[in-house]
């Protein structure tokens, strides 16, 4: 029985332990904003943020998560979150949309760390999140745009 | 989310629907539907018209035939009916259309289908049309309430005025009286002149649940009770099972049942995660003996044997054979071979099946020829095709996946399906290692090239030879082979261009820019090495030969002027130019390089100017070009799926099929050409002429040129 956070609310799971997070996220508990890429933390497209840090879902068995807070695309919240959405939605950041959950928190982790990121801060952030739409040239654009609107 | 509340959230978005210009759009279940719709809906209300609604709330919901994978549809088709309709961009809203081969046929393949960048192309005036129907149908009704002639009754914004009487009013309160009037037999639409909202950026319909994870795709489909199915396939092409031992398989917790199917051996289980543990735990022995054994190397080998041989015409012009026997020749020779390519769509394929009380099923995907995925599926269940719904969802992408004639994927999952008692709702998905090494792939190519220049530098003769599958699957000459090719822009006077069909147990598809994916490169390379030959500027030489050719010319042009060509460029930078027509849009784009880490290219920038004709959403369009560039950028830089010695796939992941990253991708610049042609597509046009434009830099910045893809693969060599 692993017992952990899921968005603010206590979750338990008595499953096969080697269950990785991502698919006890969607299968279990229906959340299903963020999505299964890969399977092997090559696309990004299952990050969650595991006590604040972006974590690739699809490689963390959920035995390894006892007592962690989990943040999903469904729960990010907060002033780098609101500025990261609207950025995104500003610029239209999304085509197909599938890889945008793990983007968004991938860039909502860096504007924690690095509130006015650079251009080589956005690479190493976010070059573990693959976007085969290729809208990376928005990425940036708007990852710029929520660092900007959160200075005023 | 489960499937309750999805089909709670479509009832809820329908309830208070007024207006329903649309086929009979029948509730769930009802097995009478003529056109196995079930879109769900009020069926009191009439049917007048296939793709608009209006609700009584004010919104209208535009029923999009083309289904939404990232290039904008949603966006794009809402966009006519909305300027002719005279709404406001803010009540505009998008779902896909049912499933019907006739009411939503795309209007250039005489079926239900999205694809060959024809999305806007094929629905310009059809879309206007139904926009313009809804209005005068509105306009009839408010004109009967207000006891006032239609003749004095404006439209703008989404209110209905009578300036004389001073009433005012929005759509939905004459919602269900218009979905009672007669509509008019041909409506009248605007002239350009007087367009509000096309050529203007509307931001996209689909933006806001794709930024806060509720856009669901066919994975996110989760009904109560569901089963997970995943099947092991094999390595090689052509490969079918021997014998296999599930006992392991069965051991795995969770793990419902294994099955043989006609693709491989399928495992069902009550999760996601039990049914790869089960696949993984699968013993199977697979008969080669029907297999493709040949290695990527063998085949471009075989391939080039065919060079020297009579091949298929695809273009005579003039006569190549004495022209290259003329005296006082430079003739120049390049071979290029191209490697196979997968599409790897973020959402892997996958496929949800749910049975009806019944026995009708539904089937949840992401359908791009819809109507043939129900069909196909309706045999393999054993059902009429009336008892198959295909709910067509968002998708993860696609850049030609999930259009297949003869819907092969749809028919392993419909196998899988068919294969239980159907008790349970299935879910088929393909992990990515499934969608890197199953096929349908763009088809390995080769071109062999002669080109002659003659004493005064003039490009006197052109020979291209093209040798690969047959994506239509063709004994004769397939024009997907040669296009781009066989219609050379540049006028030489002697041309002669010619293919042979390759056989392979490896399926062929379409890929992002189909021909013009390989032909493109070539030509583009190819005559650019020919004028670095004789001492030519790139644009200049390009546009000498492209008098015939004003489109060409007018994005070549632009995209010159925005990059300053001809401008001091820093130290170890080199610029290349390509300029390419597909799906009749034009687009020319100049990129700026320098060696980057690897000893590969390095992509700072990329100057682009298209013309689509009428620009019906430039923001969308914009979106189109910066994802191409990046879509035909990474294939060329890093891709191949390659077959080792005996024929396994080497491929499996994006580990070792690489996409471009955040860090790889340049800044792009997109400028669109003002047009009045009719609009043409532009969900691929950008892909094909950044790879010749990297190549056409690289050999003026190191004298190398690029005779094989991708590009990291030689330079790493």
């Amino acid at each position: 029985m692993v017992t952990f956070t899921l968005n603010g609310q206590e979750r338990t799971f008595d499953g096969d332990p080697d269950t990785p997070l991502l698919w006890v996220i969607r299968d279990f508990e229906k959340l299903t904003g963020t999505k299964y890429g890969c399977g092997v933390a090559q696309c990004g497209a299952c990050t969650v943020h595991l006590d604040g840090t972006p974590r690739r879902s699809c490689v963390t068995p959920i035995s390894t998560i006892e007592g962690s807070e989990v943040v999903t695309i469904e729960g990010v919240s907060g002033t780098e979150a609101d500025a990261v959405k609207t950025a995104w939605t500003g610029l239209d950041v999304p085509q197909c949309g599938y890889c945008q959950s793990g983007q968004i928190m991938s860039a909502v982790a860096l504007l924690q760390m690095v509130p006015k990121p650079t251009d080589a801060d956005i690479d190493g952030a976010m070059a573990g999140n693959i976007c085969r739409c290729a809208t990376y040239h928005r990425i940036r654009a708007a990852i710029h745009n929520a660092a900007s609107s959160m200075e005023g | 989310m489960t499937i309750q509340d999805i089909n709670a959230t479509r009832r809820g978005f329908l309830a208070g629907s007024g207006l329903v210009i649309g086929v009979a759009i029948a509730p769930k279940m009802l097995s009478a539907a003529p056109t196995g719709v079930h879109a769900g809906g009020d069926p009191a209300l009439a049917p007048m018209n296939a793709f608009v609604k209006v609700g009584t709330d004010d919104t209208v919901t535009v029923l999009a035939k083309h289904i939404e994978f990232g290039q904008g549809p949603f966006t794009g088709l809402a966009t006519l009916v909305a300027e002719e309709l005279d709404a406001d961009w803010s009540q505009m809203r998008a779902v896909h259309s049912p499933t019907d081969n006739k009411v939503y046929a795309n209007l250039m393949f005489g079926l239900q289908g999205t694809g060959g960048s024809s999305s806007i192309a094929n629905s310009y005036e059809q879309m206007r049309k139904a926009g313009a129907t809804a209005r005068a149908m509105l306009v009839a009704a408010a004109a009967e309430d207000w006891k006032v002639p239609a003749s004095e009754i404006t439209v703008q914004k989404g209110r209905i005025k009578h300036t004389a009487s001073g009433r005012e009013s929005g759509f939905g309160a004459f919602a269900e009286k218009a979905a009672r009037q007669t509509p008019p037999a041909e409506p009248k639409l605007k002239d350009p002149r007087d367009f509000v909202l096309i050529g203007t950026e509307l931001p996209k319909l689909d933006t806001h649940g794709k930024t806060n994870g509720t856009a669901i795709f066919t994975l996110d489909i989760t009904p109560d009770n569901l089963l997970i199915a995943v099947v092991a396939h094999p390595e090689h092409f052509g490969a079918t099972v021997k014998s296999f031992n599930d006992t392991e398989a069965r051991k795995v917790q969770g793990v419902v049942d294994v099955k043989q199917v006609p693709s491989g051996v399928a495992v069902y289980a009550d999760n996601t995660f039990a049914a790869l543990k089960g696949r993984d735990a699968l013993s199977i022995e697979w008969d080669l003996s029907k297999a493709e054994t040949r290695s990527s190397e063998e085949l471009a080998a075989d391939y080039r044997k065919l060079f020297g041989e009579k091949g298929l015409d695809a273009a005579n012009n003039g006569n190549v054979d004495d022209a290259f026997k003329a005296s006082g020749l430079q003739t120049v020779e390049a071979e290029i071979v191209f490697p196979f390519l997968a599409h790897a769509p973020m959402e892997p394929l996958d496929a949800v099946f749910i049975k009806a009380d019944d026995g009708s099923v539904d089937i949840y995907n992401g359908a791009q020829f819809p109507g043939m995925d129900q069909s196909v599926a309706a045999k393999i269940l054993g059902l009429d095709e009336t008892k198959v719904r295909v709910n067509t969802q968002l998708a993860g992408g696609s850049f030609g996946r999930k259009a297949q004639f003869g819907s092969p994927y749809i028919q392993e999952a419909a196998a899988v399906y068919a294969a239980t008692d159907r008790s349970r709702p299935l879910k088929h998905m393909w992990t990515r290692e499934d969608d890197i090494r199953g096929g349908y792939y763009r088809p390995m190519y080769a071109h062999r090239m002669r080109g002659a220049i003659n004493a005064q530098g003039q490009i006197t003769a052109w020979e291209q030879v093209i040798v690969g599958q047959s994506i239509m699957g063709k004994a004769d000459l397939d024009e997907t082979s040669v296009e781009g090719a066989s219609n050379l822009p540049y006028t030489i006077p002697n041309l002669k261009v010619s293919a042979h069909n390759v056989q392979l147990s490896i399926p062929p598809l379409w890929w992002r820019s189909v021909g013009h994916t390989h032909t493109g490169f070539a030509v583009e390379t190819f005559v650019d090495e020919l004028f670095q030959k004789i001492g030519k500027d790139p644009v200049e030489g390009r546009l000498a030969l492209l008098g015939e050719k004003p489109r060409h010319a007018g994005v070549l042009k632009k995209a010159a002027e925005m990059a300053n060509w001809g401008s001091p460029l820093p130290e170890g930078r080199a610029r290349g130019v390509a300029v390419v027509e597909s799906f009749n849009t034009f687009v020319g784009q100049i990129v700026e390089i320098s060696v980057g880490p690897e000893g590969a290219p390095r992509v700072h920038k990329v100057w682009c100017a298209v013309d689509c004709g009428v620009a019906v959403n430039p923001n969308v369009i914009k979106a189109q070009m910066e994802g191409g560039i990046g879509y035909g950028l990474g294939a060329v830089l890093f891709d191949a799926v390659t077959l080792a010695k005996g024929g396994k796939i080497v491929q499996s992941n994006f580990h070792d099929y690489r996409s471009i990253r955040i860090n790889e991708m340049p800044d792009v610049a997109v400028e669109i050409i003002k047009s009045s042609e009719k609009p043409s597509g532009v969900g691929e046009p950008g892909v094909p002429p950044v790879g010749p434009a990297v190549a056409n830099a690289w050999r003026r910045l190191t004298g190398a040129p690029v005779r094989q893809l991708p590009i990291v693969n030689i330079v790493s060599a």
